[in-house]
């Protein structure tokens, strides 16, 4: 495990943003927002769907020959002056980064937007050993200044309003008036432009992820709607990549299709406004660029994913679409998930990457309503993925004793048919007798989990079989 | 063993293989040989004065502004004028293009810098390598000719573009990188541009002018 987790107290982090107001009214964000905006973006182009299958393809033809690619990408890379290193886990690719920017001489390190730089803590990492890492996408710098996880993987700071900005920056911006005016989210923004373009000229080692890398060219590629991952890595003398084994895509082509689903699921855009492509050191021609390129490629568990039920995880692009269109995700948020990677593609990843045992609760979070599923780009089975690790849960014992015996009384019910058509005929007749006046109970035995935030519907006295049973006859007549 | 070769073998364990099959080689070298096309869009695939008013459109929703001339000696007054309706200082830095060198803006008062930004530049003029009539994208190749820092330092951005040289698709683009640099070999970096600089990292709205340029601004040469 890397970062610090707090996926085991899932049920409590869950609770306490249920009742934070302030998170509740940022949440309303996401739900109105990004819905909207992709689906006017899959409306507007034809081929949307297509181009998800062809999405599909490529990562599992990819990952099928991931050795060789990798292979055929370090060769490349190296041939454009670059240097290629490997990670087996946070702890060595963290050790790798701190080299890299010592041997630079490095004080302070600027960073673009990364997953799995939190992955592996690197932050943290760089500060204890006396070096300045330097957040630059502005919710990431947001967040840095507040000492919090992003809440999001598109946009960390969705979890806060405006005015708690304007305090954190009102907190850190001291050397500015004390009277300005800052209650425009515009002036926020220009604040931090301001505080950040001297960073960013100051920095000796610019640290970037990568949503791609491209086998045919050792290229590494950057998506960005600010510009900062771009002032990040062609500013300072030295550019580190990060970027985790399953980045990889064969050939430019490739990466054009990914492309032209990525920004389309993630904010609604056509393309994002940067697509940068980087390939090696600075030319001896050239007029600016870093003098040194590496690339470290991190394993941290996923090249175990390959081969089993969660390689299709590894698919993923990381857009956030299915955490935008989750209905848990709108609840709780993202930091309720406790560690890196929240929604739907958090419950699957995460109990990968740190163990059911930590992250069990994740897969549980989940009304298996299936819209992650129906809006991932590159099609991943989330609610799928998500029962395979509640089996998981239970055939390791981690299940808690009460919904163990639960399931156990339900599996005794549901493999004697004809006593679980009696037991739910008798059931379902006596809540309905029971809610016949109101229509629905605020109060039922057992219940409390659900009656203590919604009533829960009486039944109309017939069980669904019943019901299937007498509508099918009826079309069928 | 080395990190590499852990990892390697882990994936290899985990995937059934040894990595010495032909068949698969064969197929990873195929297609980093034949680099096959996906889906291409159609919305794309027009040409002429279609190609370019779609250009022009998505330029436009991409939130950047565009304008046509003539011909490659009109793009100084133009520019000058550009900057002027913006109330913006007549400065501007470019890199050493040659098809921007040869144009005529002694015919301006623009006072011109050369070389790449530090950081306080307002106003900074580009060439583009090509355009993308497809998403309204420009693609930018790095080099002394067009520095990579004038397109995310300054204020205000300004971007050149044959009109021959406005694409239907990004595969297209992609061909035109080949002939110019060869097979599997690139720039140090290739920036597409959609639009200003942007964030949406406050309560979701949008904002312009992030870390890059507040003001993206085409000019459509026509020659």
């Amino acid at each position: 495990m890397t970062v610090h987790s707090t996926s085991p107290q899932f049920k409590q982090n869950a609770a306490r943003a249920l009742n934070d107001d302030q998170l509740q009214k940022a949440l309303g964000n996401v739900k109105q927002g990004f819905i909207d905006k992709r689906q006017m973006a899959a409306d507007k182009l034809p081929e949307f769907e297509a181009l998800r299958d062809a999405a599909r393809d490529i990562k599992n033809h990819t990952l099928e020959h991931l050795d060789l690619y990798l292979e055929a990408y370090e060769e490349k890379v190296k041939a454009s002056g670059g240097h290629v290193h490997f990670a087996r886990d946070a702890q060595e690719a963290r050790d790798i980064i701190l080299t890299i920017c010592r041997e630079a001489g490095a004080r302070t390190v600027t960073k673009g937007k990364s997953m799995i730089s939190e992955e592996i803590g690197i932050n943290h990492h760089l500060e204890a050993n006396g070096i300045r890492p330097v957040e630059t996408d502005l919710g990431e710098y947001i967040i840095q200044l507040r000492n919090e996880l992003p809440s999001h993987i598109i946009a960390p700071a969705v979890h806060l309003n405006a005015t708690q900005v304007e305090e954190d920056f009102r907190r850190v911006h001291t050397h500015l008036d004390a009277k300005r005016d800052l209650s425009e989210p515009v002036q926020l923004l220009t604040e931090a432009r301001a505080v950040l373009r001297e960073r960013f000229l100051a920095a000796d080692v610019g640290i970037t992820g990568a949503n791609f890398l491209v086998a045919e060219t050792g290229t590494s590629i950057i998506v960005t709607n600010e510009g900062n991952g771009d002032l990040t890595q062609i500013l300072p003398k030295t550019h580190i990549v990060l970027a985790s084994l399953e980045k990889l895509v064969p050939t430019l082509e490739d990466v054009s299709q990914l492309l032209r689903v990525l920004a389309r699921s993630a904010t609604g855009q056509e393309l994002s406004v940067y697509t940068t492509f980087s390939t090696g050191p600075r030319r001896s021609a050239d007029a600016d660029g870093p003098e040194n390129y590496h690339v470290v490629l991190i394993d941290n568990g996923r090249s175990s994913m390959l081969g089993t039920s969660f390689e299709e995880m590894l698919r993923c692009i990381r857009c956030g679409a299915c955490m935008n269109h989750c209905p848990v995700y709108h609840a709780v948020g993202g930091h309720a998930y406790g560690w890196v990677y929240p929604g739907p593609m958090g419950a699957v990843l995460t109990p990968s990457l740190i163990g059911v045992d930590k992250a069990g609760h994740l897969p549980n979070a989940s009304t298996f309503c299936g819209r992650c599923e129906s809006v991932c780009p590159v099609r991943i089975p989330l609610p799928k993925l998500m029962r395979h690790w509640r089996e998981r849960e239970f055939e390791r014992h981690l299940t808690p004793a009460t919904v163990r015996s639960g399931l156990q009384l339900w599996g005794f019910f549901a493999k004697r048919p004809a006593l679980y058509r009696l037991a739910t005929r008798v059931a379902m007749g006596a809540l309905a007798l029971a809610g016949r006046r109101r229509g629905r109970f605020t109060w039922l035995p057992l219940s409390k989990g659900w009656t203590k935030y919604r009533d829960f519907p009486a039944p109309q006295g017939e069980t669904f079989q019943q019901r299937w049973k007498r509508e099918r006859r009826g079309t069928h007549a | 063993m080395s990190a590499r070769d852990d990892i390697l073998a882990n994936i290899r364990r985990s995937l059934g293989v040894k990595g010495s099959e032909t068949i698969r080689q064969q197929i990873v070298a195929d297609r980093l040989e034949r680099a096959p096309k996906g889906v291409i869009p159609k919305r794309g695939q027009v040409s002429g004065d279609e190609r370019i008013a779609l250009f022009k459109t998505m330029v436009e929703t991409a939130l950047a502004t565009v304008t046509e001339v003539a011909s490659p000696a009109e793009v100084p007054q133009s520019i000058a004028l550009f900057l002027r309706n913006h109330n913006l200082p007549a400065t501007l830095r470019m890199g050493d293009d040659p098809r921007l060198k040869a144009m005529p803006w002694s015919d301006t008062t623009l006072e011109i810098a050369h070389g790449p930004s530090r950081g306080s530049d307002l106003n900074a003029v580009s060439h583009a390598f090509g355009g993308i009539a497809e998403s309204g994208t420009l693609a930018m190749v790095s080099g002394s000719d067009n520095p990579s820092t004038l397109n995310f330092l300054p204020d205000n951005h300004i971007i050149v573009v044959s009109a021959k040289d406005i694409a239907s698709d990004y595969e297209s683009v992609w061909n035109r990188v080949r002939f110019a640099y060869g097979k599997g070999s690139m720039p140090r970096t290739v920036n597409w541009i959609t639009g200003p600089s942007r964030s949406g990292d406050i309560e979701q709205t949008l904002l312009l002018g992030a870390h890059g340029p507040r003001r993206l601004h085409v000019v459509v040469v026509r020659d």
